[in-house]
């Protein structure tokens, strides 16, 4: 499996579902051999053990050094010093590089302390990292094909039936090591460029999708909407393509509520996710000054970090509603635990999502959504308030009755936090081995 | 005797427009998507239907009668947008073989929450029902077939002969629909059961593939009519009128089986046809029936739930009766007649959300996409009911 990220550094979405289908895979013995680029923003893990199997002698890159995850018994880890990173931009790419070759340049401790991983000291770094970060390319897409080799390298050493590749980064690594092994390939959905970008998109990126859609045997979207841009967009025909709805993990346990005894003279209402084009925060803004027209005792948290946050900032301040929209940042952990306490209604007012799990967390946080209907988990929720996200006086007067109305957000509550625990990795990880063995049968 | 008694149900509310928290006009009601609906369904049902009944009259005379119930809602809205459906209304209640039922004016859950409304109600309803075809009530059927003691003794003291309510497994136990009732403490009222199992077999099995009987035939229903003789004295077959070309589509063949099923059941000698009133003077009670909690004709439960069984739904209720005393006392015939039009059951209804079972009958003709939407526009609404009270 090519995935993204481990706990504790999760940046989104990609990361989570990778997690959580490979913890369920795991679960019901599906072997997995779990390829993960390390890039510099990535190099804690918790619960990792490095187990070193192979002969140390052999030339870089044939040693058979690999990483085990506690609660994970049958994933094998093998992390790669690839700088790729889950949501980034050619452009972003390239600053984030210029940034990080100047605090090398400065403060050579500073670099000592940030690499390596802080797993077992005794251990060399770069022993357990196959590819050393050191060596970057220098765009994006050289990064991404020169991890493309380093991965087609692992796989020449490792048994395995199928390849599932997740998002174009990893695309082109999964097409060299199908084309090297002659096994099948299966790529996994999570977005496209379009619901990236718009319709500013990326030739370079789009080929590398099509390629990768056109060279898989099946590919799992994460909803229809996704479905429906791969078979529209990239010309793929409907028959190779299945459905696979992301889940979340609920422990069933009832959520200790530490706020519960502060008296808040405010509601509030939460937007959670990254500030960009694509989660549509302008019409968060819009439709709160709205609901700010109507109801004064209101507080809108932005919680989340992206390239739209200044212009957010700026644009609050302007709608006369800066002292009632708070900017928190990225949050992480009991943060966003904490948040979601407080929160009365939680907001996706997403342009595009091809899944959005956002909202199954607010959910199982016992929070009442209100999600963008261009979502794809708005295709399978039903207990949640659906608007277009561009329908801005909709969303303010839904906004509105969830505060004004607390019978409407008990009953939500109640549905919402029956109903999320539908969306279990096991059952996706079920439908995944479906594919496997559709994509294993008919190749 | 087995005597086949049909109710038909005829009922259109004045269904909600988008109203959202920043409108401030007092025009609740999607007049456009209203008359649409009204038009629609009187070409697909109510016009062709009661062109059979009639024919069917004209046919078997006296043998064959039908009652109905319709709503003031729906008259008030044939009236304005499909005036020929009260027209073909009118010929048949002239005919002497069509009985009209009583019941609220407004489709309302009224007697759950204020008696006085009710009985305004009902008055309401009779007034328009004399006014449109020239007869006056005897048998009341309550929204919904929303029934208990209570019910059932109020609407004794209203001077009714009888009563409706739906056979409920969990209030008959081994007793059989197919008598007539004396509700406990009642002396002079009857009380008729629904048949639910041979009038589902119409309502909504009819054009189900899946199902064991289909395609059903008039020759097989007037068979089990047939051996309700000398077990029974009626068959209540009660249902929604838009069960012939709305629920069942024309191309079912529901209008040919219906032309068909007069002649077969009078085949056997001891079948008749009834409205519901000359059953209850032709039958005697056989025993007393003790229903203390509500039934009702809906879903699976056959209670309140689809109208009550959220939060939203109490809410809403609550806050609309909350009103009562002061939109009366307000002396604003309009606003009486929008608070009175709020009432209606359907948009309770709407904001069910045990829609996972029983989804399909909840859909019908359901406006929103969510009940949530639906509590939400229904709140809006009488937000602005309160404001217009406060001036």
């Amino acid at each position: 499996m090519l995935g993204w990220e481990f706990p504790p550094f999760i940046s989104g979405g990609l990361g989570t579902a990778c997690y959580g289908l490979a913890k369920a895979l795991s679960d019901f013995g599906t072997e997995i051999l779990f390829i993960l680029p390390r890039g510099s923003t990535n190099q804690h893990l918790e619960r990792v053990h490095v187990v070193s199997a192979g002969d140390k002698t052999a030339p870089r890159g044939r040693t058979q050094t690999y990483w085990t995850v506690d609660g994970l018994e049958h994933v094998k880890l093998i992390p790669v010093g690839a700088a790729i990173t889950p949501y980034v931009t050619d452009q972003e790419y390239i600053e984030q590089r210029k940034r990080e070759e100047q605090a090398r340049a400065t403060t050579v401790s500073e670099k000592a302390e940030a690499k390596p991983p802080s797993i077992d000291p005794s251990l060399p770094t770069s022993l357990g990292i196959f590819g050393t970060p050191d060596i970057y390319a220098g765009d994006l897409f050289s990064e991404v094909h020169r991890y493309a080799r380093m991965v087609a390298e692992i796989a020449r050493t490792n048994d395995f039936d199928i390849i599932h590749a997740h998002d174009w980064m990893t695309f082109p690594a999964g097409l060299s090591v199908a084309a090297l092994s002659g096994k099948p390939l299966v790529v996994h959905c999570h977005s496209t460029e379009f619901d990236r970008s718009g319709t500013n998109v990326n030739q370079r990126v789009y080929d590398i999708e099509r390629a990768g859609f056109h060279g898989a045997s099946r590919i799992i979207c994460v909803s229809r909407l996704t479905k429906d841009l791969v078979t529209s967009r990239y010309g793929i025909p409907e028959s190779k393509c299945r459905v696979i709805y992301n889940a979340i993990t609920v422990n069933g346990e009832p959520i200790f509520h530490q706020c519960q005894q502060i008296e808040k003279d405010d509601k509030i209402v939460l937007f959670l996710g990254r500030i960009t084009m694509q989660k549509g925060p302008e019409y968060f803004l819009a439709a709160a000054k709205k609901v700010l027209q109507v109801m004064d005792n209101v507080k809108f948290i932005m919680a989340g970090s992206g390239d739209m946050i200044r212009r957010m900032i700026e644009l609050a301040a302007a709608m006369g509603i800066g002292h009632r929209v708070t900017f928190t940042g990225f949050l992480r952990g009991d943060d966003v635990d904490r948040i979601f306490e407080m929160a009365d209604l939680y907001v996706m007012p997403s342009v595009s999502e091809p899944f959005g799990l956002a909202p199954l967390e607010a959910l199982s946080h016992d929070v009442p959504v209100l999600i963008s209907k261009q979502s794809g988990v708005s295709e399978v929720l039903v207990h949640a308030l659906k608007v277009d996200f561009w329908d801005i006086n909709e969303m303010a007067n839904k906004i509105v009755a969830v505060l004004r109305h607390p019978p409407l957000r008990k009953t939500l509550r109640e549905h919402g936090s029956f109903e999320v625990r539908k969306f279990a990795w096991s059952d996706a990880a079920k439908a995944c081995v479906d594919v496997y063995q559709e994509a294993v049968q008919n190749g | 005797m087995a005597s086949v008694c049909f109710y038909f149900q005829v009922h259109q509310p004045f269904r909600l427009r988008r109203y959202s928290v920043f409108d401030t006009d007092t025009n609740y009601f999607d007049d456009y998507k209203n008359a649409e609906i009204c038009r629609k369904v009187a070409q697909k049902c109510y016009l062709p239907t009661n062109r059979l009944m009639l024919e069917l009259i004209q046919r078997h005379g006296k043998a064959f009668s039908i009652s109905y119930s319709i709503t003031g809602v729906a008259l008030e809205q044939f009236q304005k947008w499909a005036p020929e459906v009260v027209d073909s209304f009118r010929a048949l209640v002239d005919t002497g073989q069509a009985e009209i039922l009583a019941e609220t004016y407004y489709h309302s859950l009224a007697f759950l929450y204020s008696r006085e409304e009710f009985r305004d109600q009902v008055t309401a309803h009779t007034a328009k029902i004399g006014e449109t075809f020239g007869v006056r009530p005897r048998i009341f059927r309550n929204t919904e077939l929303i029934y208990n003691n209570d019910l059932a003794h109020f609407v004794q003291g209203m001077g009714y002969a009888g009563i409706c309510a739906e056979g409920a497994d969990h209030v008959l136990g081994y007793r059989s629909p197919n008598y007539l009732y004396r509700p406990i403490g009642c002396d002079r009222l009857a009380l008729m059961l629904k048949n639910y199992r041979l009038s589902d077999d119409i309502a909504f099995r009819f054009s189900d593939r899946n199902w064991a009987e289909w395609p059903l035939r008039a020759e097989k229903f007037a068979e089990w009519v047939n051996q309700v003789n000398g077990n029974g004295f009626v068959v209540n077959l009660f249902m929604d009128y838009e069960t012939f070309g709305e629920h069942q589509w024309a191309d079912s063949g529901i209008f040919d089986f219906l032309y068909h099923l007069p002649e077969q059941v009078l085949k056997h000698k001891d079948n008749n046809f009834m409205t519901l009133s000359q059953a209850a003077q032709a039958y005697q009670p056989v025993a007393e029936l003790d229903i203390p909690h509500m039934v009702s004709w809906a879903d699976m439960e056959r209670d309140l739930s689809a109208w009550l069984g959220n939060a939203m739904q109490s809410n809403a209720l609550h806050e609309l009766y909350r009103l009562e005393e002061a939109v009366k006392t307000s002396g604003d015939p309009q606003l009486l007649h929008d608070w009175r039009r709020l009432q209606t059951s359907d948009h309770f209804y709407y904001m069910c959300t045990k829609w996972f079972a029983d989804g399909d009958v909840h859909k019908y003709f359901n406006p929103y996409e969510s009940p949530y939407d639906s509590y939400i526009n229904f709140m809006n609404c009488l937000d602005n009911v309160r404001s217009r009270l406060r001036r």
